[in-house]
């Protein structure tokens, strides 16, 4: 880096933080402070119906590693997973035609997989609701075909279909990103190099890829693992997820710091998981070099 | 006409609204401003009780609505943020006031309590009615299509003990009530629930939950409105609207007794407006005004006044009013410590993650 531009780094150093105090302050404010709050609330105890002591009990986080909530954290976790797998499966191909659209049509693509986020959450799920029930969209459909109707609401397929639907777009976008910068030449040259269609995309679309996907599997993973307005709303008797349970400790169970600790596990768990997935990452970079 | 009335009640409650801003309310003989903050659930006023209640003192009342008595108790917890008035069920009748959160009532000051029949002035929640009045009262039964089950569905068995409606059935996913109605139908009362008997309700439900197609959130009128699930526990209000306009439905409390649930009116501790609350309240329980709101909202009254006001089709109908000696079997919960909803509310988890 040479002076010149190192000084004028210098001058915009305090554009810079001008700019980002306001987000900054946000961050602290709204996100960080409510955290420290809810972490501090994790090692309390319920004195009373309104009051709360933070005196450095485990016990809500005792309670939170007994195999009753593992299990749920673990199911949660399966229905995570299979949600984001079948994300990465119908997301890749539905990234690779965006990114290989002609311009004026990559826009409206992608506009179309962005169309969803205009409406909120609660009336999508209601709307998939009208269309999975007995007497729903798919079951009339059916129905003219002289089959079913299916139970299609209220069981754990609906619970994945929800968040399968819900969280595609969280997976195409981050791998449109990563498939947008690809170098079209290596593509070409692997095909001039007699390698065919399927060993191109193995071999060279995948790995160059990489980083969009495993970034899609992160945002779609960690979202979906929180989702608890899809498996409420969507879900039968079999699926109840993690975040079913923390909600019912602030709001019915009034029992705020077994909620707190149940949240906190989670984030424990997510950011060990990340942390694995990076160092993992390194070590292979350094067996590669 | 009707409709014009109710217009110009809605541009009053919209200037009340848009006039909560200023403070430069007029005050009353009494001292306080002229209004009232009124906390209440959806729907669950007359057409123009509120204006009639401002042309009749002169008193603006702004209602916010709650979605749930949790929400309502949140919302308390962190301080009152300026109500007046609030509708709590029984239940939280009691923690509101183990948790010092409302005032006693001055019923010197409430005349028209006299209108409130007897069984529901002494009642175990609140003796002697220091903190509370009721509005309304609610039955736990179960509600479903008439066509898709085998005659009147009146024990709790068939939702609780039995396939023979599996894959058809909807249970109410809120922990208290499902261990309580399990408790009654194995013969205990919903009232200090042993740990033992907890423990043979869960069993039960979980042995019971392949044939269980929802847990559902106070939403069952709706799921069996669309079809979903042909048997459902639910509250007798929320069935009596369905019922309305479906006549495939039906209503009844099993015979083995129920829950029975009040919702009450209550002034919040740190009120701005005590005495406009009361006067309020008063005007809520005077017997044509009481009448009025359950033309409109169906719910049963415990307002005896009222009651001898109404139409047949209110006082005689069996969704309302379940007959006596069903009703003679029902009992009220009550809030018994923190330490038992906790053990509640996993024995609930259980259930659902089984």
């Amino acid at each position: 880096m040479t002076a010149a531009r190192s000084d004028s780094w210098r001058g915009a150093r305090g554009v810079f933080a001008i700019l980002a105090a306001p987000p900054m302050l946000w961050l602290f404010g709204f996100f960080l402070a409510p955290l420290a709050l809810i972490w501090g609330y994790s090692f309390g105890e319920n004195v009373s119906l309104t009051q709360i002591a933070v005196n450095g009990s485990l016990g809500n986080y005792a309670r939170a590693i007994k195999p009753l909530y593992l299990a749920i954290i673990g199911k949660s976790a399966g229905l995570a997973a299979l949600t984001t797998l079948v994300c990465l499966i119908i997301g890749f191909p539905v990234a690779v035609a965006i990114a290989f659209a002609a311009p004026r049509t990559r826009v409206w693509l992608l506009l179309l997989v962005m169309l969803p986020f205009w409406t909120n959450l609660l009336i999508r799920t209601y709307a998939l609701m009208a269309v999975l029930r007995r007497e729903g969209t798919i079951n009339t459909l059916f129905g003219w075909l002289g089959l079913g109707p299916f139970d299609l609401l209220h069981n754990s397929f609906a619970v994945v279909f929800g968040l399968v639907y819900v969280h595609l777009p969280f997976m195409v976008l981050p791998l449109y990103a990563a498939l947008d910068r690809l170098d079209r030449s290596l593509l070409e040259a692997s095909l001039d190099l007699g390698a065919g269609h399927i060993s191109t995309f193995a071999r060279i679309v995948v790995p160059l890829a990489l980083p969009g996907i495993v970034s899609g599997i992160i945002v779609t993973f960690i979202p979906a693992l929180g989702a608890y307005l899809t498996p409420d709303l969507l879900g039968g008797t079999n699926s109840l997820m993690i975040a079913n349970i923390i909600e019912r400790q602030f709001k019915s169970a009034n029992d705020w710091p077994f909620g707190a600790a149940l949240s906190f596990l989670l984030i424990y768990l997510t950011f060990a998981a990340i942390t694995l997935q990076a160092l993992l990452a390194r070590r292979q970079d350094e067996a590669r070099a | 006409m009707l409709r014009r009335r109710s217009l110009l009640a809605g541009m009053a409650a919209g200037l009340t609204l848009s006039g909560c801003g200023s403070n430069r309310w007029p005050r009353g003989s009494n001292g306080e401003e002229m209004r009232v903050n009124f906390y209440n659930w959806d729907t669950y006023t007359g057409e123009t009780t509120l204006a009639d209640f401002k042309a009749a003192t002169g008193i603006s009342v702004r209602m916010s609505l709650f979605g749930n008595t949790d929400e309502l108790f949140a919302r308390l917890k962190a301080g009152n943020p300026g109500f007046d008035v609030i509708v709590p069920a029984n239940e939280f009748v009691t923690r509101l006031r183990i948790s010092d959160m409302i005032e006693p009532l001055d019923h010197r000051r409430i005349p028209n309590l006299r209108n409130i029949l007897p069984e529901f002035v002494d009642v175990p929640y609140d003796p002697g009615r220091r903190f509370s009045v009721p509005y309304t009262w609610l039955v736990l039964g179960l509600g479903y299509r008439k066509s898709r089950v085998d005659g009147v569905p009146d024990s709790w068995k068939w939702v609780f003990d039995s396939d023979r409606y599996t894959g058809r059935i909807g249970l109410f996913a809120e922990s208290d009530d499902i261990i309580r109605v399990g408790a009654k139908y194995l013969g205990a009362s919903v009232r200090g629930v042993s740990p033992a008997m907890t423990r043979r309700v869960v069993d039960m439900l979980i042995r019971q939950k392949p044939h269980i197609k929802v847990f559902h959130h106070d939403e069952g009128q709706d799921l069996l409105a669309a079809g979903d699930v042909d048997i459902v526990v639910e509250y007798n209000g929320d069935i009596a609207q369905v019922m309305a306009d479906d006549p495939d439905i039906g209503f009844v409390v099993p015979r083995e007794g129920t829950l029975l649930n009040s919702d009450c009116l209550c002034i919040p501790k740190g009120a701005p407006r005590p005495d406009n609350a009361h006067r309020f309240i008063n005007y809520l329980l005077d017997a044509k005004v009481s009448a009025a709101i359950s033309r409109t909202i169906r719910y049963p009254t415990p307002n005896g006044a009222a009651l001898a006001l109404m139409p047949d089709d209110y006082r005689h109908n069996p969704v309302i009013f379940p007959p006596a000696d069903v009703m003679a079997r029902g009992e009220y919960g009550d809030f018994e410590g923190i330490a038992r909803a906790q053990a509640v509310d996993e024995a609930v988890t259980e259930i659902m993650a089984a």
